[in-house]
C-alpha cells in the first residue's frame, strides 16, 4: 500500500543524504520525495511517498527516528489532507494540434508556460492522479520531456 | 578564552573525563597531535588506525565509558571503518575523531582525501564534518552525549585542519540541544503491568537477555528477578556476564551454536521475556519457528528493534534496568518446580561437553583451563569463529563486562587490540585474549604497542593451522572441500612473540597446557601462549543457518 509520510528534519546539509541511505540500506522503496525549508528556517519537511506493508512501514517510521536529525515523522496517508504536485511537461506541438493540446491544458486549469515552434511546455499542478491523467491524455501528441516535483502534503482543517 | 581547535578538543576531552586516546598520528591531525604532545591525556600509539578503534571499543566495553579513537585524514580515517562498524553492530560507545584535508581542499580530491562522513554513514549512530572552529566545542559535547545515551553507538567527528587550527573563544556547553533525539528510559507503565501479568500467568518463562543488559547495568536486577520468579535465564553472545554462568537458573547461550537445553526451552516456552536483545540471525535461526508457544515481550530502548525481526505481543521501549526495576515490585515469589525438572532433564540429554581427542590436544579443554585457572575473573577478549564459541561455551563467566567479541560484524583482529583497549582502562584485571591462527595475525602488529606500553596483555592461540570455522562449515556444508581455509604457512607465533619484546611460549600436549597458561598468567608483560591444537575439531552443538533452533546437530564432539 501507498503511505504518505511528512517528516520534520533538522536543516542541515547531509540530512537528505542520511534519509536517502537509510531507505537503501535497509531495503526500502522511495516512491517520491520532496524537500524544502517550512515555516521555520532551521526545520525543512521531507514529504516521502514509499509503498511498503505494514512491518515495513513501522520499521521505516522508527528507522527515520533513530536519525539524530529527524525530528517528527508522521504518517498521514489516513488523514484529511491536500497533495499537490507540480509537473512541466513538454509535449510536441504544432500549428495543426495546438489548439487541441490547449482544450486540454484548459480543462486541467494547467498553463502554457514556454510556446515554441514545435513544442509547447506546460505547467499542471494537482494530486498525482491528476497529472498522470494529464500525461495520459497528451502523450498521443508526443510527449518530449517531463519533470516533476513530486508530492508535498499538508493535513487540512486548524492545527 | 581563546584558543586553537585543537587546544579545544583536548579541553573538551578533559571536560568529558577522558584521560586516554588510541591513535595514529598524520598530515591532517598535526594541530591535534601538537597540542597532545604536552596535554593531560595519554595517548596509546597503536600500530594500524584499525586497532585505535578496537582498542577503543575494548576500552568502552571493559569500563563503561567512551573510548576515544583519532587517525589521520583518507588512508588513516577509513582503517578506522571496520572498528566503527564492529563498534555499531554492539553498540559500543566510541568517539572517533579524524583529521580531514583543510576546508578550502574538500571535494577536490586532495592528497589523502576521503569522505569519511559520507562513508561512515551507515555504521556511526551519527556523524559530523565541523566546518568551523566555532561550531566545536558543541558538536563534541554533543557527540559524547549521543555516543553513550539510549542505546549507545559509535559517534564520528572529521576535522578539517584549518578548523584544528583556526581560533575563537573556548566555552563547554552545559547542555545540549537536540530536538531529534530524546531517548525513551522509563517503560510505559500499562505495558509494564502487561508483563507483570503475563509473568504470573506463565508456567514456562525464559529470560532471553542481550547486550542492552549490559550497558545499562542491569545485572542485579535481572538476577533479582529470575529468582524472584524462578525464570531460566539465557544470554546472548553479548550479554554473556550478565548472568553468572555458575547459577542453577543460567542456560547458557541460546541460538546456532548455544546450548541444548537453552535452545530447546525457548522452542517450548510460554513466555519469553527479551530484555536488550535484538533477535539476530545467529540467535533466531529461522524467524518463522522461533519460539513458537511463547508470548513475546521486548523490551528495548531501541524501539526500531522492537517487530524488526519477531512478532511481539508486550512491546516494552525502555531502559533494560529502569524497566526491570519498576517491574519486580509488582511481582510475587514463584516457583516453576515441573519446568525446571524438564530443563534439568533437557541439561542431562545435551550435556555442553567434548571428548579428548587422538590427533592433538582438545582445544575446549584449553578454555577449562583458562576459565579454571582464573575463576572466570578474567576479562576475555576473543577473536572470531571457533575460538569465539568455544569460549562462550565453556568460559564460566561470573561478571558483566569481563567477556569482549564481536558479535554482531563478527570482525577478525578484533580480541587482540580490544584486549590491549581493556587492559589500559582495567590495569587492575588480567586480560587475555583467546584467538585463533588466522585472527591473530590480523592484527598481530599491536604486540608491538602491547610491548611499549607494558600492558600484561595475554594471547593464547587455539592454533589448528586453518580458518577453523570456515573449514568446519566447509566438512559439513561443501563437501569437505576445504578451499582456502589451511593456513599453511603460518609463522612460529613464539618466535614473532620473542622478536617484537614479549614472551612466547609453546604448547604441543595437554600436559603442557595448564603449567604453561601458569607461567604465562604469571608473567609482568605481554605473552603469546601458542597452543598446538586438534586441527579438525569442530563446534557443537550446531543449529544450520535459517533453521529451527530446536533442530540442533548433536557433531561428535560428545
Amino acid at each position: 500500500m501507498k503511505h504518505t509520510l511528512s517528516v520534520l528534519v533538522s536543516n542541515r546539509s547531509g540530512v537528505l543524504a542520511r534519509v536517502a541511505s537509510l531507505f537503501s540500506r535497509r531495503g526500502f522503496n522511495i516512491e517520491s520525495i520532496a524537500v524544502g525549508v517550512t515555516e521555520d528556517p532551521a526545520v525543512s519537511r521531507m514529504t516521502i511517498t514509499v509503498i511498503a506493508d505494514k512491518a515495513t512501514l513501522e520499521q521505516i517510521t522508527k528507522q527515520l527516528h533513530k536519525l539524530i536529525d529527524v525530528i517528527k515523522v508522521s504518517d498521514i496517508t489516513a488523514d484529511e489532507r491536500v497533495d499537490r504536485e507540480l509537473a512541466l511537461i513538454r509535449v510536441s506541438a504544432d500549428s495543426s494540434n495546438r489548439s487541441d493540446i490547449l482544450q486540454i491544458v484548459d480543462i486541467f486549469r494547467a498553463k502554457i508556460v514556454d510556446v515554441a515552434e514545435k513544442s509547447i511546455i506546460v505547467e499542471v499542478t494537482g494530486d498525482e492522479s491528476k497529472i498522470d491523467a494529464f500525461v495520459q491524455l497528451v502523450r498521443p501528441y508526443g510527449l518530449m520531456e517531463i519533470a516533476r516535483t513530486g508530492k508535498v502534503s499538508m493535513v487540512r482543517g486548524s492545527k | 578564552m581563546r584558543m586553537c581547535g585543537a587546544r579545544i578538543l583536548v579541553e573538551c576531552l578533559k571536560a568529558e573525563h577522558v584521560d586516554v586516546v588510541f591513535g595514529y598520528p598524520g598530515g591532517a591531525v598535526l594541530p591535534i597531535y601538537d597540542v597532545l604532545y604536552d596535554a593531560d591525556i595519554r595517548h596509546i600509539l597503536v600500530r594500524h588506525e584499525q586497532a585505535a578503534a578496537h582498542a577503543a571499543d575494548g576500552y568502552a566495553r571493559a569500563t563503561g565509558r567512551p573510548g576515544v579513537c583519532i587517525a589521520t585524514s583518507g588512508p588513516g580515517a577509513t582503517n578506522l571503518v571496520t572498528g566503527l562498524a564492529t563498534a555499531y553492530m554492539d553498540s559500543v560507545p566510541v568517539i572517533a575523531f579524524t583529521g580531514q584535508v583543510a576546508t578550502n581542499w574538500i571535494g577536490r580530491d586532495s592528497f589523502q582525501e576521503a569522505d569519511i562522513t559520507g562513508i561512515t554513514m551507515p555504521i556511526t549512530k551519527h556523524n559530523y564534518l565541523v566546518k568551523s572552529t566555532e561550531d566545536l566545542a558543541r558538536v563534541i559535547k554533543e557527540a559524547f552525549h549521543i555516543a553513550t545515551t539510549g542505546r549507545p553507538g559509535p559517534v564520528l567527528i572529521d576535522l578539517p585542519k584549518d578548523t584544528s587550527l583556526g581560533e575563537c573563544e573556548f566555552v563547554y556547553p552545559t547542555s545540549v540541544d537536540l530536538p531529534g533525539y530524546r531517548p525513551t528510559y522509563e517503560g510505559h507503565p500499562k505495558q509494564i503491568k502487561e508483563l507483570a501479568k503475563a509473568i504470573a500467568e506463565s508456567s514456562r518463562p525464559v529470560l532471553y537477555v542481550g547486550g542492552g543488559v549490559i550497558w545499562s547495568g542491569a545485572s542485579e536486577a535481572l538476577k533479582t528477578l529470575a529468582e524472584l520468579c524462578e525464570i531460566p535465564v539465557t544470554t546472548t553472545l553479548t550479554a554473556l556476564g550478565a548472568f553468572p554462568t555458575g547459577h542453577r537458573l543460567s542456560l547458557g547461550m541460546l541460538g546456532m551454536h548455544g546450548t541444548g537445553y537453552a535452545n530447546l526451552a525457548v522452542n517450548e516456552c510460554d513466555l519469553l521475556i527479551a530484555v536488550g536483545a535484538r533477535f539476530d540471525d545467529r540467535v533466531i535461526g529461522d524467524p518463522a519457528t522461533f519460539a513458537p508457544k511463547a508470548k513475546v515481550a521486548h523490551v528495548d530502548i531501541d524501539p526500531a528493534e522492537i517487530g524488526k525481526n519477531v512478532r511481539y505481543d508486550i512491546p516494552i521501549v525502555g531502559d533494560a534496568r529502569t524497566v526491570l526495576e519498576s517491574l519486580i515490585p509488582q511481582l510475587s515469589p514463584m516457583k516453576h518446580p515441573d519446568w525446571l525438572a524438564q530443563i534439568s532433564e533437557w541439561k542431562k540429554q545435551w550435556p555442553l561437553t567434548y571428548r579428548r581427542r587422538q590427533d592433538g590436544i582438545a582445544p575446549q579443554y584449553v578454555i577449562e583451563q583458562i576459565s579454571d585457572l582464573t575463576d572466570g575473573e578474567a576479562i576475555i577478549t576473543t577473536e572470531v569463529g571457533q575460538n569465539q564459541m568455544w569460549t562462550a561455551q565453556f568460559y564460566k563467566f561470573k561478571k558483566p563486562r569481563s567477556f569482549i567479541s564481536s558479535a554482531g560484524l563478527g570482525t577478525m583482529g578484533f580480541g587482540f587490540p580490544a584486549a590491549i583497549g581493556a587492559q589500559v582502562g582495567r590495569p587492575d584485571r588480567l586480560v587475555i585474549d583467546i584467538a585463533g591462527d588466522g585472527s591473530f595475525q590480523m592484527n598481530i602488529q599491536e604486540l608491538a604497542t602491547a610491548v611499549q606500553y607494558k600492558l600484561p596483555v595475554k594471547v593464547v592461540i587455539l592454533d589448528n593451522g586453518y580458518l577453523g570455522m570456515v573449514r568446519q562449515w566447509q566438512e559439513m556444508f561443501h563437501g569437505r572441500r576445504y578451499s582456502a581455509t589451511a593456513l599453511e604457512h603460518n609463522p612460529d607465533f613464539v618466535a614473532v612473540a620473542e622478536a617484537y619484546g614479549a614472551k612466547g611460549i609453546l604448547v604441543q600436549t595437554e600436559e603442557e597446557v595448564r603449567p604453561a597458561l601458569e607461567r604465562a598468567f604469571a608473567e609482568p608483560g605481554p605473552v603469546v601462549v601458542d597452543v598446538k591444537v586438534a586441527r579438525e575439531a569442530n563446534v557443537f552443538p550446531m543449529v544450520p543457518p535459517n533453521s529451527p533452533i530446536s533442530k540442533m546437530i548433536r557433531g561428535d564432539e560428545s
